[in-house]
């Protein structure tokens, strides 16, 4: 199967990103494409929300290119840069609400600040979109730190979908949420992707999420996408390394410290 | 090690930082003066920058003229030349003491504040998130805080400018034996516009560095605890070198 530009939403070539010594991504080669739900699985540590930042221009890569919608994304103005954001929405591994506002605000941040859109009609979205995450009117007006960790990273999720954005990132969304709160997640996040088309990059650890959320799974390890495709081939992949972490065993090519 | 090498080291490691710094002023300036304008982040900075800082501003002002009445009594009458004391009160009011110790007052203050706050919002990401939601930081954060410090602490210094005659005032009346309407009367017949205008520009100039280092420093601190705790340790002593330079510059311009 040939793939023209126009079948791939997020093109990102040979990547590379060190910090100081640490060599975190070491040639990631990926395509997103477009309508579709790609789920990125690696150990802790392995530089995938590194990857995520790059992918939204939030850390500028030492090398490589990334390419949305046909055009590289890695060195823009400010001004270009707004302009590409507005067709993301993006879950911070750590939630990251301003607390200098309240929840409200904080979802409906982008319609406040960017869009122009009025404070009545922006508060009535916000609710829209915490109800799809579970959470009630009675929390509108808290301050997010009065949240629990779990409530705030479904705020997170609130303010990633509420302006229904082309591209979506999602760093762990369901980390530290119980499972039916996490099953609720799982299926928004689904939604999002075959109700409004939109294409989704998400992030987790969890193998359950992993067979609910995606289209596409990809492993990263050792700075490298070491091995993609579609979800159905995860139990069978034929590679060692995404095997030992579907089984999430001890014994297998990924070193663990010993104990 | 090579002595030369460290002395090229700690220039090139200056001129970095200089040249950091003054691409970071070049943009938060050029944020605070083109739009968009967030309204409400000025107006908060107005509140806590202006209103909050009005009674450290006030204690410091009058504890200064009071004190300075005291000492320029009591060097005035070694040469009898006591009832100076409300010119040269309010001269050195005006021009230096209530800009530069109001200006380190607030280094102490608001840099703190703005270094602890911006870092805080670095290490947990929500510099990023306000990337990713189509917000220049520049113009959402540091725009209005260097907009609202160049304006408000002029304001602030006019204020400690008032205060600081009349705890000169107070300790000549009261201790001293000045008549009150006559240390009144002499100070306002002797002080020029330009005494106090030029203090007045040196407190914009304060206030502009104060905002700036406090957002500079907060705006790249390191991750963790630690990283803002040095970010804020970092702008308020930067701020308070720098008014203190600004300061000699600016006198020596304005004599
Ligand atoms: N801003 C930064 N400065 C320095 N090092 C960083 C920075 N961001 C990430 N790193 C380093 O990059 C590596 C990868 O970090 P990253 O957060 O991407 O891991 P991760 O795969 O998301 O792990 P986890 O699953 O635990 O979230 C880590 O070693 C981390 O210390
Ligand atoms: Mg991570």
């Amino acid at each position: 199967m040939s793939k023209t530009d126009s079948d791939i939403k997020i093109s990102i070539r040979d990547v590379h990103k060190s910090f100081g010594s640490n060599h975190v991504l070491q040639g990631v080669d990926l395509d997103v494409c477009p309508g579709r739900s790609m789920v990125v699985i690696g150990g802790s540590g392995t530089g995938k929300s590194v990857l995520l930042k790059c992918i939204l221009g939030l850390i500028t890569p030492d090398s490589g290119s990334i390419i949305i919608d046909g055009k590289p994304v890695t060195h823009l103005s400010e001004r270009k840069r707004a302009k590409v954001m507005a067709k993301f929405g993006m879950l911070f591994q750590g939630g990251a609400l301003f607390d200098s506002l309240s929840v409200w605000e904080n979802v409906a941040f982008r319609l406040l600040y960017a869009d122009g859109v009025g404070r009545k009609a922006a508060k009535q979205r916000a609710e829209a979109a915490l109800n799809q995450v579970n959470l009630g009117a009675e929390v509108m007006n808290l301050s997010p730190a009065e949240l629990s960790g779990g409530m705030q990273k479904r705020v997170g999720l609130a303010r990633a979908i509420v302006a229904k954005p082309e591209i979506l990132f999602f760093d762990e969304p369901t980390t530290g949420l119980d499972p039916i709160t996490a099953d609720v997640i799982d299926n928004l996040i689904r939604r999002q992707v075959t109700a409004l088309g939109a294409t989704a990059v998400s992030i987790t650890h969890d193998m359950g999420s992993v067979r609910k959320i995606a289209d596409d799974v990809a492993m990263i390890h050792e700075g490298k996408i070491i091995w993609r495709g579609p979800v159905k081939d995860v139990d069978n992949s034929g590679n060692d390394y995404v095997q030992q972490f579907v089984t999430g065993s001890e014994d297998g090519p990924i070193k663990v410290l010993a104990r | 090690m090579n002595p030369l090498a460290i002395i090229g080291r700690t220039l090139i490691a200056l001129t970095r930082e200089a040249g950091a710094m003054s691409l970071f002023a070049w943009r938060g300036v050029s944020a605070a003066l083109s739009p968009p304008w967030y309204w409400s982040q000025l107006g908060a900075q107005f509140l806590r920058i202006g209103y909050f800082s009005l009674p450290v501003v006030g204690l410091t002002a009058v504890f200064t003229g009071a004190a300075l009445a005291l000492n320029i009594y009591t060097g005035g009458a070694r040469f009898n030349a006591e009832q100076f004391v409300p010119n040269i009160v309010v001269l050195g009011i005006t021009r230096e003491l209530g800009p530069v110790l109001a200006s380190l007052m607030l280094a102490g203050r608001v840099s703190a504040a703005m270094a602890a706050e911006i870092g805080a919002m670095r290490v947990t990401e929500q510099i990023d998130a306000l990337e990713t939601l189509s917000t220049d930081p520049f113009r959402f954060l540091v725009g209005p805080r260097i907009l609202a410090a160049v304006i408000t602490v002029p304001m602030l210094v006019l204020v400690a400018d008032i205060i600081g005659v009349l705890g000169g005032w107070a300790v000549s009346t009261q201790i001293l034996d000045f008549n009150g309407a006559t240390y009144i009367r002499n100070t306002v017949d002797f002080v020029t516009r330009w005494d106090v205008v030029s203090g007045l520009i040196k407190a914009a100039t304060f206030g502009f560095i104060i905002a700036l280092m406090g957002c500079y420093h907060g705006y790249r601190s390191k991750r963790g605890a630690q990283g803002v705790g040095r970010a804020t340790t970092n702008a308020v002593v930067s701020a308070a070198i720098l008014i203190f330079a600004a300061n000699y510059v600016l006198t020596t311009l304005f004599v």
